[in-house]
């Protein structure tokens, strides 16, 4: 059957928007947990460095607070990048979506996002605030199970496994920067107490803790944890392994369904998959991380602009819609 | 059900529906056999456990999202329709003439269409004055001499009916161009059965549920017919049109897409969806959008909904279109007077459902019969819609009879009269108990080489005690609408014998 190109569209960023908000959720779990320095304050600020939202934030913001950032990331209907506006655009994509997605996955987002709004920042305060992040991480996680069991395996499908894929990389290259950039430059600290903590903080924010440590059962370094992050090949977020996700969806949607384009956007990813594999994290650390992870995410914009020019009809209509990387 | 101690045992004691007829139990004189079972089981609920499944369906409707928005300021709202959960019920007997009745019309407006826009005869003959057809906004010029498929020009129709103080089913209004809420029909009854199974239990109910079946059946029906296997899509304005839960429902139960403008172009006079393959050919539409915002080549050209060149590959039969452009002048409120004569006219049969009693004043006794009775009439304009100029005899004031006699006078042929109906009542559920309110029925009928009628339709209800305004944005609800098989147990009497 066919599936209309906005539809498409829909299903890639609801899958992308879903994502993101589980990433979010983990972030501020972790980082209210685990994120402490010296003095047992935690630095609500990487949080806004990490997403970039530094000019937004402080537009309305004095001070990174506990309640200023936790607040702006939970329910701050003026950031695009808070869980509210996300679970709002999932929304929307699904409501577009019902006639194709099931009735399961609609009413779970509805719920969900109907729910979130009615919380309004009431109690989350910060004792709460685990146990609320916990259950949007859950909400999430039952979105993926309904997903998986009832969503009917189609062209559809594929471009729900593309979103996701595509938004899991970004958001690990996402932390590891976030974080490398702000550990990384104390010469002094690395190999400390403090240093040790922080790279589990990574781990754990990307449910790798426990993965890595049966990879690595003793050593923890900046690069050893970086180079998990990026390369490994069973860690179900890291660079590679996503990449690989992408780059056998985008073969076998083109293959199945005989789709005549996408044929830039499997070259993108090949040449995306090529620079992953080309160096080990000793030398990618040696050039520079940080404009490396640059050039991931730039290549997987690049990979994202492909698909909506091959199947989302962006080369023939401008969508009314706007969604962002 | 155990019933908590000190409540009166029985639910239904102090109903009372008073003067009017009543959906549940009948009229005064002829008490409703059929649905003496429900009655019986109603009457052993307790209130609480009442109110508490009614709000068990109220929250799950609103889970679902089977909501529509509501426009208020700035911001838009999803709303429920509200729910009654005590059920309105029509014998087996009552709907066979119902489904006569409606079939009736239906035909007899879809020949009255072809004529008009083929020899006009019914004109010619002086049976409908020419004027009222050809001078109405609703009548398209673009179809003059175009033949549709089955000579089908109202494939999805929603006819209005109300039920006086004798139990007489009349006409109220007919819906030939976009009618709604069908899909409500079908909600409500997934509602019941999941909120009230223990009620529904062996009462052998007509489903409703195959209405996507035969709604695509139509749709492919009436596809040009070179194509082997046509596509067909809805065409809804988009997701902040208020009746968008109801397109949603309509593509998924036909599994098709739904699709809105912006995805649709028109290439050599022929209708194209962007897919992610490039573009596919649609082959049949059922559009969910009025005449004027279709096509912006050939109505209205500022509309932003609709497919610019789409009525030239209509007109071409490259695709079809459900329901056919030029419908609105079939359920005119002008027209609607004359819908008898023209079941006449055409298939020299009565109507077997008859309109609500009215009078066209453009003929002379007719407005002399108005002039005598306005305190007790309803005075309606035929050119207004949404009940604009309207005075209502019964509660005018002398000045308002005046002015009303003046314009009559002044421009009788813009006038109908009717009586006040008192519509039917059915027990509801409110914060007092069960209480008699007010309410309507439009069945659906979908008509593609024949026609079929669902066995039910949407009861509106005016929840507003008093009131007989049944419509969603005056505080209306709805109801599940049963209609019963024939031959199955009916009898509260025989409950709990052996089968």
């Amino acid at each position: 059957m066919n599936l209309l190109a906005r539809y498409a569209e829909c299903i890639f960023w609801m899958a992308r928007y879903m994502e993101r908000a589980e990433n979010l959720a983990r972030i501020l779990d972790v980082h209210e947990t685990f994120a402490r320095d010296t003095r047992g304050m935690t630095n609500w600020f990487s949080i806004v460095q990490l997403n970039a939202d530094e000019k937004d934030f402080f537009s309305r913001h004095d001070r990174p607070t506990a309640e200023a950032v936790v607040h702006y990331y939970m329910f701050d209907t003026q950031n695009t990048n808070s869980l509210v506006s996300m679970l709002r655009m999932a929304r929307e994509n699904a409501r577009v979506l019902r006639p194709w997605i099931s009735t399961e996955m609609w009413t779970q987002i509805n719920v969900f996002h109907n729910k979130l709004v009615e919380m309004n920042g009431k109690g989350v305060a910060l004792p709460n605030l685990s146990k609320v992040c916990t259950w949007i991480k859950e909400e999430c996680q039952t979105h993926t199970g309904i997903t998986e069991g009832t969503f009917y395996r189609d062209q559809g499908w594929y471009f729900y496994q593309l979103g996701k894929y595509i938004e899991r990389a970004d958001q690990t290259t996402r932390l590891l920067d976030i974080k490398y950039h702000t550990l990384l430059p104390s010469p002094v600290a690395v190999g400390s107490t403090l240093d040790m903590s922080q790279w589990t903080t990574v781990l754990r924010s990307a449910a790798g803790y426990h993965a890595f440590r049966r990879v690595y059962p003793r050593g923890m370094s900046p690069t050893t944890v970086a180079g998990f992050m990026m390369f490994n090949e069973g860690f179900p977020r890291s660079v590679v392994m996503c990449v690989r996700q992408i780059d056998g969806l985008l073969t076998r949607l083109k293959s199945r369904y005989t789709l005549r384009n996408g044929s830039d956007a499997m070259e993108k990813v090949d040449e995306l998959l090529g620079a992953l594999l080309a160096r080990p994290i000793e030398e990618v650390i040696q050039l520079g991380l940080h404009e490396y992870l640059d050039g991931v995410q730039a290549q997987l914009c690049g990979i994202t602009t492909e698909i909506g020019r091959a199947f989302f009809g962006q080369d023939t209509v401008p969508m009314t819609q706007s969604q962002s990387q | 059900m155990s019933v908590p101690e000190g409540k009166a045992t029985d639910l239904l004691t102090n109903y009372d529906p008073g003067l009017y007829y009543d959906e549940l139990f009948g009229g005064r004189d002829y008490p409703a056999e059929h649905s003496a079972l429900i009655r019986q089981r109603l009457a052993g609920l307790n209130f609480g456990d009442l109110l508490r499944r009614s709000q068990d369906a109220e929250r799950e409707l609103y889970n679902l999202g089977i909501t529509f928005l509501v426009y208020s300021n700035k911001d838009a709202v999803d709303r429920i329709l509200p729910f009654d959960i005590i059920p309105r019920v029509i014998s087996a007997k009552e709907w066979a003439h119902l489904e006569a009745g409606i079939t009736q019309r239906v035909t007899a407006l879809n020949l009255f269409l072809h004529d008009i826009y083929h020899d006009q005869k019914i004109l010619k003959d002086g049976v409908i004055p020419a004027d009222l057809v050809l001078g109405n906004g609703c009548f398209r010029p673009q179809m003059v001499g175009l033949d549709v498929p089955f000579d089908t020009y109202i494939h999805i129709m929603g006819t209005d009916l109300v039920r006086d103080r004798e139990g007489t089913f009349r006409v109220l209004e007919d819906n030939g161009r976009v009618p709604s809420g069908v899909s409500y029909v079908v909600e409500n009854r997934h509602m019941m059965q999941r909120v009230f199974p223990d009620l529904m239990q062996d009462i052998g109910i007509r489903p409703v549920d195959n209405y996507g079946h035969k709604l695509l059946d139509a749709m492919m029906e009436i596809a040009p017919q070179d194509v082997a296997d046509p596509q067909v899509v809805l065409l809804s304005p988009g997701s902040y049109n208020s009746a968008y839960f109801e397109h949603i429902f309509l593509a998924r139960e036909m599994g098709v897409p739904l699709v809105e403008g912006r995805d649709l172009v028109v290439e050599n006079d022929r209708v194209y969806m962007k897919t992610t393959n490039g573009l596919a050919r649609v082959d049949s539409i059922y559009r969910r959008i009025d005449d004027a915002f279709l096509d912006p080549k050939a109505f209205n050209p500022d509309s932003m909904l609709g497919v610019p060149g789409i009525m030239e590959a209509y007109r071409k039969g490259n695709v079809a279109l459900a329901n056919a452009i030029g419908t609105g002048v079939a359920d005119d409120k002008a027209i609607y007077c004359y819908v008898p004569r023209m079941i006449k006219y055409y298939l020299d049969q009565e109507a077997i459902i008859p309109n609500v009693d009215t009078r066209i004043c453009r003929e002379a006794d007719a407005l002399q019969y108005t002039l005598d009775n306005l305190d007790k009439l309803v005075v309606k304009p035929v050119g207004e819609a949404g009940g604009y100029g309207i005075t209502i005899g019964p509660r005018a004031s002398k000045e308002e009879l005046a002015e009303c006699r003046a314009k009559l006078l002044a421009d009788p042929s813009n006038y109908i009269s009717q009586p006040v109906v008192d519509l039917s009542v059915c027990p509801t559920v409110t914060d007092d108990g069960i209480d008699p309110r007010h309410v309507d029925l439009r069945p659906f009928a979908i008509t593609g080489k024949n026609t079929w009628v669902l066995p039910g339709g949407l009861t509106r209800v005016a929840l507003k005690k008093g009131t007989l305004i049944v419509n969603s944005s005056q505080g209306g609800g709805s109801k599940d609408t049963w209609v019963l098989q024939d031959g199955v147990l009916q009898d509260g009497a025989q409950e709990g014998s052996a089968s």
